[in-house]
């Protein structure tokens, strides 16, 4: 069974995608935990840790990434979180998509993925096995 | 890869991370998450376990985060677990419960953990009964499960929990719903939350009426508390009777019987384990064929075909597949 968190960190408005793909993943049979808006790194780390969920996915939409992820990953590894998968979706320019992968983020999927491939990526990449 | 014997030092001093990947061996059923409850239930009798139950969208999650605040001012170590339930379709699920509880969760005297039913009726998950093994061995001192809000027959929590607190709000019919699911019967305190709205002492009233006609256990009379969850109001007095609660218990002999009855259930539900994976053993290896022309043609009686199936099956296992 794969554990997914999807949490909305900063100050976004509104969290109908990350509902949408909260959605898909558990129609594709997986189980998402999900937090709700205006999360904390704090808070997203925290609840990776008790959860011990397999793949965190972040929405992010308000263009606060380039600060939030970097602060996201950090705790990640501070807390030796590194065998979960990182996915950052939202609205992330071209130009920051490289910067994103260098913080360890595996993969970013622009607005308008198709829900299928994000689930086909989780199931390939997942790296822990039960 | 490490045993089970290795995690548990981890689990005992309370480390997040020993606690969070126990929960996972627990709920995977791996042989480990076995290993890891007997290991550490001889450890895990201190615990005061404390159920929340009642409808979608009474307010239990919220209320679970004003307890914990509250308990962990009273010094007060609170593990949390959230049952939810899995889709029959897809066996995926949403768990949404930690929404509500932001404020109390980021706290290193609070563990909280989101279950999915995963096919399990009553309410709760299976691998909850582990789970609060694992979290009352770490240290907590009170574990508040929350059961899935489907509003009946999510009576199997009274099983697990010393205290069983309902949860209704205020409205028409909530009393009446409350009867024909038979949770009278199992709260050991009844809440009435969203008491700012209209009914709120209607509905307390009506809840202490029924309950003067139908008691269970004539020495605990299971208080009625009005609550404003989301405000924070009423809590210190629902806290009061949950800790009352288990005063009484102490005092009447009935916390330790309580232990005594969770280790039966906990047979009998291995028990259920060990028959569903019997028939599903005899599923696979079985000629169905053969064994349909015996039935169909008088040969056979299906309920004598159905034991020696299921002895078979289980003859000569003695672990999982
Ligand atoms: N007016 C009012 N609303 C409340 C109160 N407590 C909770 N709510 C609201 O009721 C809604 C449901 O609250 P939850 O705590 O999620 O309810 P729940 O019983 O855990 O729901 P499920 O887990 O889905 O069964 C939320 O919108 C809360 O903000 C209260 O005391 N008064
Ligand atoms: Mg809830």
């Amino acid at each position: 069974m794969i554990r997914v968190l999807v949490a909305k960190p900063g100050l976004d408005g509104h969290d109908r995608g990350a509902k949408v793909i909260a959605r898909a993943l558990r129609d594709a049979g997986m189980e998402v935990v999900y937090t709700g808006l205006h999360q904390t790194p704090e808070q997203i780390v925290d609840a990776v840790l008790q959860e011990d969920v397999d793949v965190l996915a972040l929405s992010i939409l308000s263009g606060a990434h380039p600060t939030l992820v970097p602060r996201i990953m950090e705790l990640m590894r501070e807390h030796e979180l590194n065998d979960v998968l990182v996915l950052l979706g939202g609205i992330i320019p071209d130009d920051d998509v490289e910067a994103m992968i260098q913080t360890g983020v595996s993969r970013v999927f622009g607005p308008g993925t198709d829900t299928k491939d994000i689930i086909d990526y989780i199931r390939e990449h997942v790296r822990r096995d039960d | 890869m490490i045993s089970a014997r290795e995690l548990v030092p981890g689990i005992v001093a309370g480390h997040k991370r020993a606690i969070a990947r126990g929960l996972t061996w627990i709920e995977r059923d791996h042989d480990r998450g076995r290993a890891l409850v007997h290991l550490l239930f001889p450890r895990a009798g201190g615990a005061h376990i404390v159920g929340v139950t009642g409808a979608p969208g009474v307010g239990k999650s919220t209320l679970v985060n004003r307890l914990t605040l509250t308990l962990r001012s009273q010094g007060r170590r609170v593990g949390i677990l959230a049952v939810d339930p899995s889709s029959p379709f897809s066996g995926g699920a949403i768990l949404g419960d930690r929404i509500r509880m932001q404020e109390s969760v980021m706290d290193d005297g609070v563990f909280m953990r989101s279950l999915a039913t995963r096919g399990h009726l009553g309410g709760l998950s299976r691998a909850t009964f582990g789970a609060v093994t694992l979290l009352a061995a770490a240290g907590f001192d009170v574990i508040l499960i929350e059961t899935v809000g489907a509003g009946q027959s999510e009576v199997e929590v009274m099983q697990l929990a010393h205290t069983t607190l309902v949860v209704l709000a205020p409205g028409l019919g909530d009393e009446i719903q409350a009867i024909k699911a038979g949770i009278l019967e199992i709260g050991d305190a009844f809440v009435v939350n969203k008491a700012d709205r209209e009914g709120a002492d209607q509905t307390a009233r009506a809840i202490r009426g029924m309950l003067s006609l139908s008691r269970r256990d004539v020495a605990w009379v299971p208080p009625v508390v009005k609550t404003v969850a989301e405000q924070g109001e009423g809590i210190e007095e629902l806290v009061d009777a949950v800790n009352r609660h288990r005063q009484y218990l102490d005092e009447s002999g009935q916390w330790a019987e309580r232990r005594g009855a969770l280790a039966l259930h906990l047979i009998e539900l291995a028990m259920g384990d060990w028959t569903h994976r019997a028939i599903a053993q005899a599923q696979r290896n079985v000629d169905w064929s053969a064994v349909m022309e015996d039935v169909l043609s008088g040969g056979a009686d299906v309920e004598e075909l159905a034991r020696q199936l299921l002895l078979q099956a289980l003859k000569g296992r003695n672990h999982e597949p």
